[in-house]
């Protein structure tokens, strides 16, 4: 087998430097007119120093980024199972909607008699979310999943002060359970975390809930259905502790795909949910983002909701766009939110409707258990006596003893041509893995990749443990060094700096 | 339905090897009375054909900027974007490829984000830069708090040319820090006016420059100000093709520097999303939001890239992260990178003089006109008027003459006592034609 070429390129496969390595400052990939070379009025603050910015032909710049992009795996390329991060088909209606010229070429600040179409928009997509969820109102602005939580939690906050309660109840309660953006968005918003233990049965402990529950708790973030993938059995009478208690309860909506058209979250108890568009709503994750988290609010919580607001005057749509007058508890930023999620989130529930959209929980809920029934003969999985969700929770426990772990078999996994299922996480399960199909996978798809993940349970049985640590070798890289990277940052190129390249080609 | 593969058939074969009888078995769990029976009360599935009409028509009831004589900038501008961009951001393995966190198999979007951070790094003449933010607002709320953290300090200054949406996203974002915000009166030529308000409980100064009126400000002195109080100099932008015609925060002494990145290969999509730039000195980088990619080598010695500095994230250190935030802002950032690369240091240099001329010759041409005085002096692109009509009046009557000609200081700040400033803005986009249509429907609105 070749293992070395002469150019370094491998097949299809291209090796391709850094654009600093390849670019001049004169080269450009575009035509502007020249300028008319009228007097600045800037005197002395005309730039001095070279940019030193590179620039490509646009030939070179298409063969620059499409060889990059060959060295990425995508949801186009096959089963990508992470879980927790809903990695579904992306329709391409969506895409073609988003850049109508009626919503690309709009500026946030047009005149509102410019801008109709565009409110109308986010009026439909709000009351698809309101009827969903079964909740009164959303805040559409939050631009990221994370960024909703904040949002709900700071209408928590401006409840509780609306109340007279705000300097007492700091206090709130977070499972372990939990994604790290919850204990993070807490503090975040000014209070204090305090751990939740889970059950055996990978559960929010109810008992422990009702123990540290009283008058200075705020709230309760929980995850339903959970990241052990199961639903909370317990969700209405915790809701309903919670209530009793004087606090609110937050709702992370990460795992909504599980449940979205078969469960209403404001039959449960929940104050605010996240929607993150880009899981369950099927916008483009783009390489880890941009995301959008509009957040859902009970009837306790919408007075606060953030600006700007949609206010209906007639056949008008007009924007309310400061907090003078209202309760709301101020601004995310500085527009109004993620309008071309909106306009692919809005595109794709369309698409699906009420009946489309109760078949993908159905069809969510039914490939992770089919996943489940056929790995738990090979592998540990730890509630795995009991159905799922829309994710599947194995761990390592029982390949462990043989000398290979989860993060072994996840880069086995890279060999097979697959991305691989959340590792350590959720941090409560030891050697996580956590496999989400998705409902857009086929039934062919879910049984290859089972057959993979059986054989290399097989391959575990019979010792083969350099094969795993070896893994993977037929990627773009080889395992990297994290290490190496934390210890000595090096994040940018520098000139005259920068040259790794030329000396691993040298050696 | 055309995205759910599944057929009838698969389905009753699977829930056999699961052992379940039908579907709601699958969810046992949900308490009684809240699984519904029934559809939720919403249209049912629809095919392409539809929803595209659907969609159309919504799109239809808009106003496109292309379509009229278009000067709004204030936080968002419309510059041309080259078609190769779209494309490649469109490419499958960027578009639906997840964070790079199995770095083997995401060199592509690795690779890119550390040209991207590279490319920030030069662009604003700072050390290290991050892999963006969710925008340029809320990056600036994420410097505030984060020069909050490296001081110890509670106190945030504003200048009176911050952007007023930024100023409220900060103001949300810290108050519930318990951190305090002072926000000094709109000014159109008074960055400098936050130094007077440096204190021992001073954590940063924010200043914007150009700012919302579009002043250019000299900020060295203001940093040596802030530095010898032991205050940190945050500089905030909202236009990042002024850099390739004025002097950078970066070369001022600026300790944080972020803005908005939108201009660089990003539509004007509404507002949303956008790509916030955020970019610090090297001692500060453990103190940094946001993610960040960095370079190593793999088991064979070949150059790769990871993100890394994850100790400082959410995923890791929970309640106890830099911040809460979790994306960066992927496609944006990779448009900006490809249309960034397109025009490398030349072209970057042209585009941002051609905007400069265009509002020299917008400033000229609107100077011109009987009840207008051009407040900003020394501007990029963008310029605030004094008019002898409310602002906002005045736009709503451009606007019935095809004009779109700048956004009114009372809709972005109805206290600042400037309901007479309209700020303008004139990018390549902008024809000596729409120049004129502006200059005669103003004169005819102020008349």
């Amino acid at each position: 087998m070749i293992t070395e070429t002469t150019s370094g390129n491998r097949g299809l496969l291209q090796a391709e430097p850094l654009i600093f390595e390849t670019g001049h400052a004169t080269g450009t990939g575009v035509d502007l007119p020249a300028p008319q070379g009228l007097k600045s009025n800037l005197g002395s603050l005309t730039r001095k120093a070279a940019l030193d910015l590179p620039g490509l032909s646009e030939p070179e710049t298409m063969r620059h980024f499409v060889r990059l992009s060959q060295k990425n795996y995508a949801i186009d390329l096959g089963l990508f199972p992470l879980g927790s991060c809903t990695m579904k088909h992306n329709p391409r209606l969506n895409e073609r909607a988003a850049r109508f010229e009626g919503f690309a070429d709009l500026h946030p600040l047009q005149p509102t008699s410019t801008i109709q179409g565009a409110l109308e928009l986010m009026d439909e997509l709000a009351h698809w979310l309101c009827t969903l969820t079964g909740m009164p109102a959303v805040a559409l602005s939050p631009k990221a999943g994370a960024h909703g939580e904040m949002c709900g939690m700071l209408a928590i906050k401006a409840a509780l002060e609306a109340r007279g309660e705000g300097d007492k109840r700091k206090r709130v309660l977070v499972p372990s359970s939990a994604h790290g953006t919850n204990p993070a968005t807490a503090a975040a918003a000014g209070f204090t975390v305090d751990e939740v233990k889970g059950d055996e049965d990978g559960r929010v402990d109810l008992e422990d809930v009702t123990a540290k529950l009283g008058p200075d708790v705020a709230a309760i973030m929980i995850t339903n259905p959970n990241t052990c993938g199961l639903f909370e059995p317990d969700i209405k009478k915790i809701a309903d502790a919670v209530h009793a208690a004087g606090a609110y309860f937050y709702c992370d909506g990460a795992n909504y795909n599980a449940i979205v058209g078969k469960v209403r979250p404001g039959d449960l108890g929940v104050d605010a949910m996240h929607i993150n568009l880009h899981k369950t709503f099927s916008t483009p994750h783009g390489g880890g983002g941009p995301g959008a988290g509009p957040t859902v609010l009970s009837a306790a919580l919408a007075p606060f909701a953030p600006v700007p607001h949609i206010v209906l005057r007639g056949d008008t749509r007009e924007l309310r766009e400061h907090t003078q007058g209202t309760q709301a508890f101020g601004r995310m930023c500085a527009f109004h939110g993620q309008m071309g999620m909106f306009t692919r989130a809005l595109t794709y529930m369309m698409s699906h409707g009420s009946d489309g959209l109760r078949q993908v929980a159905e069809d969510a809920v039914l490939n992770a258990n089919y996943l489940l029934a056929r790995l738990k003969p090979h592998f540990s999985a730890p509630f795995g006596d009991r159905l799922c969700m829309h994710e599947v929770l194995l761990d390592d426990s029982s390949i462990k003893p043989q000398g290979v772990e989860t993060i072994d078999v996840a880069k086995a996994l890279l060999d097979e041509g697959y991305h691989p299922f959340t590792t350590y996480f959720p941090l409560v399960v030891h050697g996580a893995m956590l496999i989400e199909p998705t409902e857009t996978e086929p039934k062919r798809e879910l049984d290859r990749f089972a057959d993979v993940m059986i054989a290399l349970a097989e391959r575990v049985k019979a010792g083969e443990v350099e094969f795993f640590k070896q893994a993977p070798k037929l990627t773009p890289m080889r395992r990297l060094d994290d290490t190496r990277a934390a210890r000595q940052p090096k994040l940018r190129w520098r000139r005259g700096e920068n040259d790794t390249a030329t000396k691993h080609a040298a050696e | 339905m055309r995205y759910l593969p599944l057929t009838d058939v698969d389905r009753e074969q699977m829930l056999k090897v699961i052992g379940a009888k039908n579907i709601d078995d699958l969810f046992v769990d949900v308490p009684k009375g809240a699984l519904l029976k029934d559809l939720v009360d919403l249209p049912k599935a629809a095919g392409e054909i539809e929803v595209h009409r659907h969609l159309q028509r919504l799109a239809e009831k808009n106003t496109p900027a292309g379509r009229t004589a278009f000067f709004l900038g204030a936080g968002a501008y419309r510059h041309h974007v080259p078609a190769s961009v779209d494309h490649l951001i469109q490419r499958s393995e960027f578009l639906t490829a997840y964070t790079p966190y199995q770095p083997e198999i995401a060199q592509g979007t690795l690779q890119a984000l550390y040209e991207f951070q590279s490319q920030v790094a030069q662009l604003l003449d700072m050390e290290v830069a991050n892999a963006s933010m969710y925008d340029g607002s809320t990056g600036c709320a994420e410097a505030a708090m984060m020069a909050a953290r490296v001081t110890k300090r509670k106190k945030i200054v504003f200048s009176g040319g911050v952007h007023p949406h930024y100023i409220d996203t900060a103001r949300t974002a810290c108050e519930a820090l318990g951190l305090e915000i002072v926000a000094l009166p709109a000014a159109v030529d008074d960055e400098a006016a936050v130094t007077k308000e440096l204190g021992p409980d001073v954590a940063c100064v924010i200043v914007q420059s150009p700012n919302v009126f579009g002043t250019v400000t000299d900020l060295t002195k203001i940093g040596e100000a802030a530095h010898g109080a032991g205050a940190l100099m945050v500089a905030t932008f909202t236009e990042c093709v002024s850099f390739g015609l004025i002097e950078p925060a970066g070369a001022m002494g600026a300790d944080i520097v972020c803005g908005e990145g939108q201009s660089i290969g990003n539509a004007l999509n509404f507002g949303g999303p956008y790509v916030g730039l955020f970019a610090v000195k090297e001692k500060l980088i453990r103190q940094m939001p946001g993610r960040v990619a960095g370079e190593t080598i793999d088991a064979d010695g070949k150059r790769g890239f990871v993100l890394t500095l994850s100790t400082r994230e959410q995923h890791i250190r929970r309640e106890k992260a830099t911040s809460n935030i979790c994306t960066n802002s992927g496609l944006c950032q990779l448009a900006w990178t490809i249309h960034m690369t397109l025009l490398g240091e030349e072209g970057l240099r042209k585009l941002a003089v051609l905007n400069h001329e265009k509002a020299i010759q917008l400033a000229d041409a609107l100077d011109k006109v009987s009840g207008v005085e051009v407040l900003t002096k020394r501007f990029f692109n963008e310029i605030a008027l004094k008019l002898t009509k409310p602002a906002q009046e005045v736009v709503d009557k451009l606007a019935e003459k095809g004009v779109i000609g700048g956004v009114a200081m009372s809709r972005l700040n109805p206290k600042a006592g400037m309901d007479n400033v309209l700020i303008t803005c004139a990018t390549e986009m902008n024809t000596e034609a729409d120049i004129a249509a502006h200059a005669a429907a103003l004169k005819d609105v102020l008349a």
